[in-house]
C-alpha cells in the first residue's frame, strides 16, 4: 500500500487520525460484536452443553468425541464432500467452456451472456421450488428430455443414488456468474501473446493449452476456492427439495448442524460441528494453495521449461 | 466491454478461402442449443404456472397452456398473504441498504484515504473475515439476538448492516476510492474542506457506480437470503418472500400449477431488476471473481 502525493508529508496529522478511527469504528464494533466475538464464543460454546433456555454445562471435549460416533457428521461430511469435488469442477469447466465460446467475437454476444447469467441471479428458494418440478420422475423437463433419446429417466429426487446427481445437475444451471468472471479475464489477455503463439506455428489447441489456461489460471484458482467455501454453505437446496433424504444421501453439512442448533437444540454439538467444518475448509483451501504453484500461473513470473 | 482479447477463432488461411469460419459456425451451434437449454427451464415453470390443476399432468408436456388459467396467479397469491412478505422483503432490503452502504463505505474511505497508524493492521483483518464461512459465527449470533430478546424482530438481519458487517464491501468501496485522485482531496483540504465535508461533497458524489454496485447486491442477496431470515422471523407476518413460498411449497406441495405461479412471482422482480441493472449485475461479479 502507498501513500501518492501526501498532503501533509512531514508527520501523521492527530485530526485526521481522529476522523479516521471515527469513519472505521461501525466496523471495529460490529467486529466484535458480530464477527470476532462469536468466532471465540462458538468455540467455548463447542465444550458446553446448552439448549439456551438453562444454563450451559461445561462438557469438555465430548462434543467432539461425539461427532466420531454420529454416523450422520460422517454422512453430511461424505456427501458434502462428494459435492464440492465433483460440483465445483464440473462448473468451472462448463463456465470456462461457455466463456471461449463467448469470446470468439461473433454477433450476439449480449444476448447470450444475459441468458447464460441469468439463472444465476434468481433467489434460490425459487430456483428450488421451480427444479424439484423439473427433476419430478413422471411430468418433470429433465426425464422428458431424456425420452427424446429413448431414456427413461429415474426418480431424481426419491432415489437415494440420483438425488446429489440430481443436486449437482441443478448447480450447472446457475454456472453464469463464474462465466462472466473468465470472460472477463479471457479479455484481459494481451493479443500480442496469440500473435506470438501463432508465429512459432502454435495452433488453436495449442493455443488454448499454452496462452489461454496459463493465462488465466489465477482466476481459476480463485473460483476454485469460493467455489468449495460456497459448497460447504449449501442448505436451501436439499431443505426444501429433499428434506436432507431420501436415506441422507442429500444430507449436507449444513443442514446436519442446523438441525442439531435449532431442532434439538444442541447448541454445544453444533458449534463443534461449525468448529469442525471451519478446520476442515482451512485445511482444504491451504491444500489447494500448496499445491496450486504447480498449475497457476503469475504474469510476471519467470519458468525454465 | 471491449474486446481486448484475442479471439481464438482468428482465421486460419485455410478457413478464409473456404469463405466460412467453420470453428464460429460451431460455436453459435453449440450457444445456441445451450441457451435453449438454459431457457427451457423458464419456459416450462412459465407454461405450467398457467395451466388448469387438470392440464399439469401430462406426458409428454404440452408447453402452451390450453386455455391459460391465468387465474392461478390471483389464486395463488391470495392463498397467502404474499402483498406482506413482498413489503416486507423491500423494507428489509432498503434497511441493510442503508446500513451497509454509510458504514461500509465510511471505513473503505478511511482504509483508501487517510493516513492513520493501524490502518494497514486493520484492513489486514477485514480481509481475513473475508475468509470465514457464516456457520462459524451462527451460533454465537442467534444466542445473542436471543439473550438480547430480538428473535421475531427485523433487528438481527438489519442492525448488524450498521456494523459494516460485510467486509466485501468495506473491500469495494476501498478499492474504489483507491482509484480516485489525490489532488482532488488534497485541494478540498486546502480549501478547509473538513473530512466528513470531503466524504459527502467528493467522494460520494464522483463514486456513484460503486453504490450502485453495492445496493444492487444487496437486493439480490436479500431476495436470496433463506437460513438466517428462518432462524431470525418466527412470526408469519414478518416473513420474507423467500420464507413465505417455503411454507406455500409446504402447504400447496401437491398443487403443482399454484407453486409454479407462487414462485414465478418471487423471481419476476429480481428479472426486471436484472434486465435494467445488467451492468451494475456484471460489474459486482467481475469484481469478486477477477480480484482475488
Amino acid at each position: 500500500m502507498q501513500i501518492q502525493n501526501v498532503f501533509k508529508p512531514k508527520r501523521l496529522s492527530f485530526w485526521e487520525s481522529l476522523n479516521a478511527w471515527i469513519f472505521v469504528f461501525p466496523w471495529i464494533l460490529g467486529f466484535f460484536l458480530f464477527t470476532g466475538g462469536p468466532i471465540l464464543a462458538s468455540l467455548v460454546i463447542s465444550f458446553t452443553h446448552w439448549d439456551i433456555v438453562n444454563p450451559p454445562q461445561w462438557a469438555g471435549l465430548t462434543n467432539y468425541e461425539t461427532m466420531f460416533s454420529d454416523p450422520l457428521f460422517f454422512q453430511s461430511l461424505k456427501v458434502t464432500t462428494i459435492y464440492a469435488l465433483v460440483a465445483v469442477p464440473l462448473q468451472i469447466v462448463v463456465g470456462l467452456f461457455i466463456a471461449i465460446l463467448l469470446n470468439t467475437k461473433i454477433r450476439l454476444i449480449g444476448l447470450y451472456r444475459t441468458l447464460f447469467y441469468l439463472p444465476a441471479v434468481l433467489p434460490i428458494v425459487s430456483v428450488a421450488v421451480m427444479w424439484r418440478w423439473i427433476l419430478s420422475r413422471d411430468w418433470g423437463l429433465v426425464n422428458w428430455f431424456l425420452s427424446l433419446f429413448g431414456v427413461y429417466g429415474p426418480g431424481w429426487l426419491s432415489e437415494p443414488e440420483w438425488a446429489l446427481p440430481a443436486l449437482i445437475l441443478m448447480s450447472l444451471w446457475g454456472v453464469g456468474a463464474g462465466m462472466l468472471i473468465y470472460l472477463a479475464g479471457l479479455q484481459g489477455i494481451p493479443t500480442d501473446l496469440y500473435e506470438a503463439a501463432k508465429v512459432d506455428g502454435a495452433g488453436r489447441w495449442a493455443q488454448f493449452l499454452y496462452v489461454t489456461l496459463p493465462m488465466i489460471s489465477p482466476v481459476i484458482l480463485f473460483q476454485l476456492v469460493v467455489g468449495l467455501i460456497a459448497a460447504f454453505q449449501v442448505f436451501a437446496q436439499p431443505f426444501i427439495m429433499t428434506q436432507g433424504g431420501p436415506q441422507n444421501a442429500t444430507l449436507f453439512y449444513l443442514l446436519h448442524l442446523f438441525r442439531n442448533a435449532f431442532e434439538f437444540f444442541r447448541m454445544g454439538y453444533a458449534s463443534a460441528l461449525s468448529w469442525v467444518l471451519f478446520m476442515y475448509i482451512a485445511i482444504l483451501t491451504l491444500l489447494i494453495f500448496r499445491f496450486s504453484a504447480a498449475w497457476v500461473f503469475y504474469e510476471g513470473e519467470v519458468r525454465n521449461e | 466491454m471491449t474486446a481486448a482479447g484475442q479471439p481464438l477463432h482468428a482465421k486460419r488461411k485455410g478457413s478464409r478461402a473456404a469463405g466460412i469460419d467453420w470453428v464460429k459456425v460451431l460455436a453459435h451451434i453449440i450457444l445456441l442449443a445451450g441457451s435453449v437449454m438454459f431457457l427451457m427451464p423458464f419456459i416450462y415453470v412459465l407454461s405450467t404456472s398457467l395451466k388448469t390443476a387438470g392440464d399439469v399432468y401430462t406426458f409428454p408436456p404440452e408447453f402452451i397452456p390450453d386455455p391459460f388459467a391465468w387465474e392461478n396467479y390471483p389464486d395463488a397469491l391470495t392463498a397467502m398473504p404474499f402483498d406482506v412478505f413482498f413489503i416486507n422483503t423491500i423494507l428489509l432490503a432498503v434497511g441493510r441498504i442503508a446500513g451497509l452502504t454509510l458504514s461500509c463505505s465510511l471505513a473503505g474511505f478511511a482504509f483508501a484515504k487517510l493516513r492513520w497508524r493501524g490502518r494497514n493492521t486493520l484492513f489486514f483483518i477485514v480481509l481475513l473475515t473475508l475468509m470465514i464461512p457464516t456457520e462459524v459465527t451462527l451460533i454465537p449470533r442467534y444466542i445473542l439476538f436471543a439473550k438480547l430478546g430480538w428473535v421475531g424482530s427485523f433487528a438481527p438481519l438489519l442492525v448488524p448492516g450498521f456494523f459494516a458487517e460485510n467486509a466485501f464491501f468495506v473491500f469495494l468501496f476501498r478499492q474504489f476510492f483507491m482509484t480516485m485522485g489525490q489532488d482532488l482531496i488534497d485541494s478540498a483540504r486546502i480549501d478547509g474542506c473538513s473530512f466528513v465535508g470531503l466524504f459527502w461533497r467528493i467522494i460520494v458524489p464522483n463514486a456513484k457506480p460503486v453504490f450502485a454496485v453495492v445496493a444492487i447486491y444487496i437486493i439480490q442477496n436479500n431476495w436470496n437470503s433463506f437460513l438466517l431470515p428462518m432462524i431470525y422471523l418466527t412470526d408469519r407476518a414478518k416473513y420474507t418472500l423467500a420464507l413465505g413460498l417455503r411454507l406455500f411449497n409446504e402447504q400447496y406441495y401437491s398443487q403443482t400449477h399454484l407453486l409454479m405461479a407462487a414462485s414465478v412471482f418471487v423471481v419476476v422482480p429480481i428479472v426486471i431488476l436484472f434486465f435494467f441493472m445488467q451492468r451494475y449485475f456484471i460489474q459486482g461479479v467481475v469484481f469478486t471473481g477477477s480480484k482475488g
